[in-house]
C-alpha cells in the first residue's frame, strides 16, 4: 500500500481540475444453494453474500490523463475467507501521441478463448469469488504501450504479487483438505512477494487475423500446493509459489460466421518445462432459431502436459457449448457449456443466463454441476458442490 | 453413406451450372438493348457519390444520442450513448460508441471500421472483464442493444457496397426527392434492396425503406429535424425506424454535436476502447 503515496502525489499535482468526474457502482446480492450437503460437515448447503463495487472517475480537460478507482468489498453469511475486499483499480492513465503509460493498481486482459486464459497471467486469479477463475485481483503495475501502425506493444513492470484466494473451511466448491491462505505462503524467490516481475506483449491485426505474443518473468500466479498442518493440526494445504517464464501465444481468425481461436504457452519454472494450449472455435448463427435471436456454438479442446500433476481440471478435456443470445430490450443472454475430460471420468456442467430487470437492474443466474469418479481426479473434491446461485445486482 | 457422398458433388454440380449462367449473363451484357436500364444505374450512384461527397471533409465529429425502444405493445426503454465518428481517408468511416445507459452495460464500447471491400471491422470492449471482443461479420444482421437498428445500419453507407438505380422523382412532406433504389453487394446483408428518398437540395436520406431477402417491407427509417454544421454539414436530429414486421420502433434523438474535435486514428484503436469512457 506504501506504493500508492507516490501514485496519490502525482495524481493530485496532475489532475489540478478533471474537465470529468463521475462516482458510481454497484450493489450484488447473491443467493447460493447446494444440491448436497458438503464433504467436510463444517460446510453448509446454503450461502447469501452481499457485495459492494464503488467507481470513480475523473478525466483532465485535455483528455490526456485519466484517473480510475475501483474498490470492492463482500460479506459472505458462512465463508470467512469469502468476506473480503481488494483494490480492483486505482490507476494513472496517460494517453499521449502514440503511447500509454499508467501506474498504479489495474486489471489487464489477455486472450481470446472461451474456457479458460492460458496467456492471462498479469492479475492473479480471485478463486473465491468464482470457480469459473475469471474475476481477477487487482495488480500493481506500472505500464507502457506503444501504439504503432505495424501493432500495440505493451510493458509492466509489477512490483508486488497478489496470493490467490481460496474458499475458507465453511465455504463451499474447494478441495478437501482445504487449501489454509491464513499462514505463510512459500515462496521461490527469497524477496517473496516482493519479487519484481515483469511482463510484455505485442498484439497485431492482420485483416480477419489477431495475433498476441506474450512474455512474461516473475513469481506464477498458479501456486503449487504442498500438504502441511493448519494452527489445530488439521491437515490443509499451503500455497507454493514458484518463479516462472512463460512464453504465450494467441491468434484469433475472424471470419463470415467461424472465429478460429488459439491460446498457447510454454512455461518453465525450476527443473521443469511445460506446455498447454487451448484452441476451438465458437461459429454464430444470427436468426437461426427466428426471431432477432443470435445462437452460438463453441468447441475447444484443452491440453496441459503436466496432465495431473497441473493445478487445473483441464488437462486433456473437451468443451461444448452453446450461447443464445436474445438480442431484445432485456438483453436477455445465456451460456451453457460441459467440459469432458477425454482420459478420466470428469465432467463439468456448467449454465449462466443474465437479464435486465429494469434500468438500473439486473438478474443472473449460475448453475454447476461436477462429477467424478475417481479419487486422484481433480474434481473429485467438488463431486458433492453442485450448485445454483442467483444474484441480484443495482448500479448506482 | 451414398446421399454423404452424392450431396456435395450434385452441389458441385449445381454450382458451376451457376457459374457458367453467370459468366454467360456476364458476355451478353453489353450486347443486350437493356442498356436502357443503365441510365438509371449511372444517375442512381451518380447521386449516391454526390451524397458522400458533399459530407466529405468533415474531419471527425463527436455526439449524444438516445435510443428509445418502443414495443408493439408501447413499452419504452432508454439507452445512451455518446459517440465519436473519424471520417476516412482512404477507407470508410470509423465509429466508437460508449454506453452510459442501461446502468449494466455502462462503459461498454463499440467500434466499427467500414471498409468499402470486405465485411466492416467490428468490436466490443466488455469494461467488467476488460475485454475486446471481436464481433463476427455474421452479427451485421443482429439488432444492435435489442434496438431496430442492426449492426449493418450503423456502418457508413459507402456507395462502392451497393449497386444503385435511380427510380423518381417524388416529395417527401413536400420537399423534392429524388428516390434511388440501392442493393448491397453483400450476400449476407438482411436486405434486397433499400429505397432512398434523397433530399434534391441538400443531398441527405429523409426516408429509408428496407426490404428483407424474401422481398418484403421490412423496416421504414425517417430521418427529421436537419442542421447545419460548420455551414456545410447536416445532421439529423431526430432520427426513427419502423419494423413493420414486429411492430417495434426505435427513436434516435442526437444532441452535443462537435465537429473537428481533437481526435486521431489512435482514439479508434480497440486498444483505446478502454479509456473512450
Amino acid at each position: 500500500m506504501r506504493a500508492l503515496v507516490p501514485v496519490a502525489v502525482l495524481l493530485a499535482i496532475a489532475l489540478p481540475a478533471a474537465a470529468r468526474e463521475e462516482w458510481r457502482g454497484r450493489l450484488a446480492a447473491e443467493f447460493w444453494g447446494f444440491a448436497h450437503s458438503g464433504l467436510d460437515p463444517v460446510q453448509h448447503r446454503g450461502d447469501a453474500s452481499l457485495a459492494v463495487q464503488p467507481e470513480y472517475l475523473a478525466r483532465s480537460r485535455d483528455g490526456h490523463q485519466s484517473l480510475t478507482f475501483a474498490g470492492f468489498y463482500r460479506w459472505d453469511q458462512r465463508d470467512r475467507q469469502r468476506t473480503h475486499g481488494d483494490l480492483r483499480e486505482l490507476l494513472w492513465l496517460y494517453a499521449g501521441q502514440g503511447y500509454e503509460l499508467r501506474a498504479g493498481i489495474g486489471k489487464v486482459f489477455w486472450g481470446v478463448t472461451e474456457t479458460q486464459h492460458l496467456v492471462d497471467v498479469v492479475n492473479q486469479i480471485d478463486l473465491v469469488e468464482n470457480p469459473d477463475r475469471k474475476e481477477r485481483l487487482g495488480q500493481p503495475m506500472l505500464g507502457a504501450t506503444l501504439l504503432t501502425g505495424s501493432g500495440n506493444l505493451e510493458f509492466y513492470l509489477l512490483p508486488y504479487f497478489r496470493e490467490r484466494t481460496f474458499p475458507g473451511a465453511e465455504g463451499r466448491l474447494r478441495s478437501v483438505p482445504r487449501v489454509d491462505t491464513g499462514q505463510a505462503a512459500r515462496y521461490e524467490s527469497p524477496r517473496g512477494a516482493r519479487h519484481l516481475d515483469a511482463a510484455a506483449r505485442w498484439t497485431r491485426t492482420l485483416g480477419a487475423w489477431d495475433l498476441g505474443l506474450s512474455y512474461f518473468r516473475g513469481t506464477d500466479r498458479e501456486p503449487r500446493l504442498a500438504p502441511g498442518l493448519d494452527a489445530g493440526g488439521q491437515p490443509v494445504l499451503v500455497p507454493d509459489y514458484r518463479q516462472l517464464r512463460q512464453l504465450g501465444v494467441e491468434t484469433q481468425a475472424t471470419l463470415e460466421r467461424w472465429q478460429w481461436k488459439l491460446e498457447a504457452v510454454r512455461r518453465a519454472e525450476r527443473g521443469a518445462s511445460s506446455h498447454a494450449a487451448t484452441a476451438g472455435f465458437e461459429i454464430t448463427l444470427p436468426g437461426l432459431l427466428g426471431g432477432p435471436s443470435d445462437l452460438g456454438l463453441l468447441a475447444e479442446y484443452l491440453y496441459d502436459s503436466r496432465g495431473r500433476a497441473a493445478f487445473t481440471p483441464y488437462q486433456d478435456d473437451a468443451m461444448l457449448g452453446l450461447r443464445w443470445t436474445a438480442n431484445d430490450g432485456p438483453g436477455t443472454q445465456l451460456l451453457a457449456t460441459i467440459v469432458i475430460d477425454r482420459r478420466s471420468s470428469e465432467r463439468a456442467f456448467s449454465l449462466e443466463a443474465s437479464r435486465r430487470l429494469g434500468a438500473n437492474l439486473a438478474a443472473s443466474l449460475e448453475a454447476r454441476a461436477f462429477s467424478a469418479r475417481a479419487p486422484d481426479e481433480f474434481l473429485y473434491s467438488l463431486r458433492r458442490d453442485d450448485t445454483a446461485q442467483l444474484k441480484l445486482t443495482y448500479y448506482f | 453413406m451414398s446421399r454423404g457422398v452424392s450431396g456435395p458433388s450434385a452441389r458441385r454440380r449445381g454450382s458451376r451450372a451457376v457459374n457458367a449462367l453467370t459468366l454467360a449473363l456476364a458476355v451478353c451484357a453489353p450486347l443486350v438493348p437493356a442498356a436502357a436500364a443503365s441510365p438509371d444505374a449511372a444517375r442512381g450512384l451518380a447521386i449516391a457519390r454526390e451524397m458522400k461527397a458533399r459530407d466529405r471533409g468533415f474531419g471527425n465529429f463527436t455526439a449524444t444520442m438516445t435510443m428509445r425502444l418502443i414495443d408493439a405493445g408501447g413499452g419504452e426503454r432508454l439507452r445512451q450513448l455518446r459517440t465519436r465518428t473519424l471520417e476516412g481517408a482512404e477507407g470508410g468511416d470509423k465509429l466508437l460508441a460508449v454506453f452510459d445507459a442501461p446502468a449494466d452495460v455502462r462503459g461498454t464500447a463499440f467500434l466499427s471500421h467500414t471498409r468499402r471491400d470486405r465485411a466492416d471491422d467490428q468490436w466490443l470492449y466488455l469494461p467488467a472483464l476488460k475485454r475486446v471482443k471481436r464481433i463476427v461479420p455474421a452479427n451485421r444482421t443482429s439488432p444492435f442493444m435489442g434496438s431496430e437498428f442492426s449492426y449493418e445500419d450503423l456502418a457508413s453507407a459507402e456507395p462502392e457496397k451497393f449497386r444503385h438505380a435511380y427510380l423518381d422523382d417524388e416529395a417527401v412532406e413536400g420537399t423534392p426527392s429524388f428516390v434511388v433504389e440501392r442493393a448491397p453487394l453483400d450476400d449476407e446483408s438482411a436486405y434486397s434492396r433499400e429505397r432512398l428518398w434523397i433530399d434534391q437540395a441538400r443531398y441527405v436520406p429523409l426516408k429509408i425503406e428496407y426490404y428483407d431477402r424474401r422481398g418484403a417491407k421490412l423496416k421504414t427509417l425517417v430521418a427529421r429535424e436537419y442542421r447545419q454544421y460548420l455551414g456545410r454539414y447536416w445532421r439529423a436530429t431526430e432520427v426513427r425506424m419502423d419494423n413493420h414486421q414486429s411492430g417495434k420502433s426505435t427513436l434516435l434523438r442526437w444532441s452535443e454535436f462537435r465537429f473537428r474535435q481533437p481526435l486521431n486514428e489512435q482514439d479508434f484503436l480497440p486498444a483505446s476502447m478502454a479509456r473512450a469512457r
